[in-house]
């Protein structure tokens, strides 16, 4: 008989060799997949994780990753605190279109005004409506202890809803022969978020990210809140003793995980997406939560997450270029890859020992 | 500044190694990407069976591959670029929101030529192409107008774009033109291809006592809702004919093939030319699939003869005298509306009670 015993301590050997363990459980299995639908296994997984960063068009691919990983790592930072204390936020999505809609709005209230400080405004407006639409559910939990769970994921319907009702709506270019749609942001100077160094794809959600990471890892490991956030997850009771305010730690969590939902929306809106559609919420805020998990909660691992997704994606349409993969196969491996990682990750938590029975 | 160097050289060896001159008798590489997966039954299946007509009449001479599931933005930017460098001289763009990334990725490739779908923005090397569905939809108003029996039409109506609009109006004309009693209900369900929400839309539409139901979303399910209730419908981008003969009593099939051979013979023959191609019924890009036996002779006969009125270039389904919804005149008697009136369509003709949603 096999038993599972909980461990005094999570292993920190496991912390760091499951999600390894993980992935390398994906490839197999991943290759399985690929290998019963009749391809070789070795070239999908080599043109999957192997020719994006290596491979013949990979000086165009490897600036890609940045681009694709940028608003992953973004998101999944400010979610993994909330994850630490025990504070689901599973709304990201609709923070992110909300950061998006308000910050295009600034532009587009303003065009064609073309300034300096128009881009950080809509910085800031892009900030302050993820912001806003993470306290939504902060707020009703304290007050009516309302699923900060549920009401986040339902209110990424509502976020959805007012995305089309702006594209088909307000926000609709007014030279777009009535086709739905803002005006392209791209096309608008003071407004755009444009690569800054030619050929790195390198935007400023990217640098973002970056200072979005070192500014995590700084709090939960330097900072007074950051001791607060890990108390609160661990030993909810013992954090009410050092004196933290669990209200307080709701609205900070969800406000903060918001804010850089919706900073990272704005950055894709001015950025690579260009324009405001019925479609701008693209899966990012909902990815960036296997991104949080699989990164271990932790700002490093999140950012070497954010890469591996980023990796998959661009890996999957070269897949599917050039050996003919269907793009569902790609989406069943990053599946795949939080499968396992939450099935290893029982190891760090529980050993496996044998018991004898008579 | 040494990696910003290198990566700058690495993508300009890029560009130089994905436009090699093209050998004569080396395939033409032409690329797709869809919107949704090959296997979505109406639209993309619609284009890929272009794709395959296109390997079928070439052979050899030819080889193509496909992206699918691409969304819209920047994701369609990156996947365009991927196909270009792989060297694609012909790529297709199916979805009317690839418009923006299809003008980037043009200005960067300009040996490589671009089709894009539904759009309105051409360039040297970026044509578009779109079928005429209000023609279609003429005949098959005019099958709905003869077969209800409580007089009132249901209409699933997917984007309030001008695409959906003439086709609601084209319907409604020649319902009405046949049985002046008929009403449309049009219900809005903001996706293309979304079964469980065209479902509910259907039982929202029987529910009001509508048993003729047409469809401008792509899958099966308001069919299925109408067997159940004893009411017929119409197959929508193919033929559905698993349906026939009730509920599916005849259908408006897209079909790409005619178009992908002409363009590509182009190419091969270096007549390639950027333009705006927007055919119908006569053309063979509009089909109507077969009318089954539960439609009595004479309006079968009817429908037919208005189809072929049509094809022939006798009839425009949008002839005057011809009233807005609001009671100003459109078009004075014998007057057809013009195509530029038709692409920028956003208002509905007299006797539809619904208002556009803004």
């Amino acid at each position: 008989m096999i038993q599972l015993v909980p461990r005094q301590n999570a292993s920190n050997l496991w912390q760091i060799a499951t999600p390894l363990l993980a992935v390398l459980a994906t490839m197999i299995a991943g290759g399985l997949l690929f290998a019963t639908m009749g391809h070789n296994p070795v070239a999908a997984i080599r043109t999957i994780f192997w020719d994006p960063l290596f491979g013949m068009a990979s000086g165009y691919s490897r600036p890609q990753l940045l681009v694709k990983a940028a608003p992953l790592i973004l998101i999944a930072s400010g979610l993994a605190i909330g994850f630490r204390a025990g504070i689901w936020n599973i709304g990201a999505e609709g923070q992110y279109i909300m950061g998006a809609i308000t910050g295009a709005a600034v532009a587009l209230a303003l065009y064609p005004l073309e300034a300096w400080w128009l881009f950080p405004a809509m910085v800031a407006a892009g900030l302050a409506g993820g912001w806003a639409w993470g306290m939504i559910p902060a707020l009703l939990r304290n007050w009516f202890g309302a699923s900060e769970i549920l009401v986040s994921l339902m209110l990424v319907y509502v976020a959805q809803r007012i995305a089309a009702w702006m594209a088909f709506g307000p926000m609709r270019n007014p030279q777009g022969m009535g086709f739905p749609g803002s005006r392209n942001l791209q096309q608008y100077p003071s407004a755009s978020n444009p690569e800054l160094i030619a050929g790195t794809g390198a935007h400023w959600g990217v640098v973002a990210a970056a200072f979005a990471v070192l500014a995590t890892w700084f709090l939960m490991s330097r900072h007074i809140r950051g001791f607060h956030i890990r108390a609160a997850g661990t030993a909810p009771r013992a954090a009410r003793f050092a004196g933290v305010r669990p209200a307080v730690l709701v609205a900070f969590c969800l406000g903060l995980s918001g804010a850089l939902a919706g900073a990272a929306g704005l950055f894709e809106v001015a950025g690579p997406a260009g324009q405001i559609t019925d479609r701008i919420g693209v899966g990012y805020g909902f990815t960036a939560i296997i991104v949080a998990f699989l990164g271990r909660l932790h700002p490093v691992g999140i950012l070497l997450a954010g890469l591996l997704l980023a990796l998959t994606y661009i890996g999957g349409e070269l897949a599917q270029l050039t050996m003919g993969l269907p793009a569902a196969s790609v989406q069943v491996f990053q599946g795949m890859l939080l499968f396992f990682l939450l099935g290893f990750d029982l190891l760090t938590r529980y050993q496996i020992r044998r018991r004898i029975t008579a | 500044m040494q990696r910003r160097t290198l990566l700058a050289t690495a993508s300009a060896m890029m560009m130089a190694l994905a436009a090699p001159v093209l050998a004569q008798d080396e395939p033409l590489k032409v690329g797709f990407i869809y919107v949704g997966p090959v296997g979505d039954g109406g639209w993309t299946y619609q284009h890929d069976q272009g794709r395959l007509a296109i390997e079928a009449e070439f052979g050899d001479r030819v080889e193509t591959t496909f992206i699918e599931s691409v969304p819209e933005g920047a994701d369609a930017e990156r996947a365009l670029t991927q196909l270009a460098l792989a060297g694609n001289k012909l790529i297709f763009a199916t979805s009317f929101g690839f418009m923006d990334p299809v003008i980037n990725v043009a200005q960067r490739f300009p040996d490589v030529k671009f089709e894009h779908a539904t759009g309105y923005k051409t360039a040297e090397n970026v044509a578009t192409y779109d079928a005429r569905f209000y023609e279609g939809r003429a005949v098959i108003g005019t099958i709905a107008g003869h077969m209800t029996q409580s007089n009132k039409i249901g209409y699933i109506g997917s984007f309030p774009i001008p695409e959906v609009i003439q086709g609601i109006n084209s319907s409604f004309i020649h319902a009405r033109k046949v049985n002046p009693d008929v009403e449309m209900r049009i219900v809005w369900v903001y996706s293309w291809f979304d079964p469980a929400k065209e479902a509910e839309a259907a039982n929202a539409l029987l529910a009001e006592g509508v048993d003729v139901i047409m469809q401008h979303t792509d899958s099966t399910a308001p069919l299925a809702q109408a067997q159940a209730a004893g009411a017929i419908g119409f197959g929508q981008a193919s033929d559905m004919a698993a349906f026939a003969p009730t509920p599916r009593v005849s259908s408006i099939i897209d079909d790409w093939s005619p178009y992908y051979i002409k363009r590509v013979q182009a190419m091969l023959d270096g007549t390639w030319e950027s333009g705006s191609s927007w055919a119908g019924i006569g053309d063979g890009e509009v089909v109507i699939g077969e009318i089954s036996d539960a439609v009595p002779e004479n309006v079968k006969a009817e429908a037919l003869a208005l189809r072929d009125a049509i094809a022939a270039g006798e009839y425009h389904p949008f002839t005057g005298p011809l009233n807005k919804a609001d009671g100003t005149v459109w078009l004075a008697e014998g007057e057809t509306a013009s195509d530029a009136d038709l692409q920028s369509m956003n208002f509905y003709v007299e006797g539809i009670t619904a208002q556009i949603p803004q």
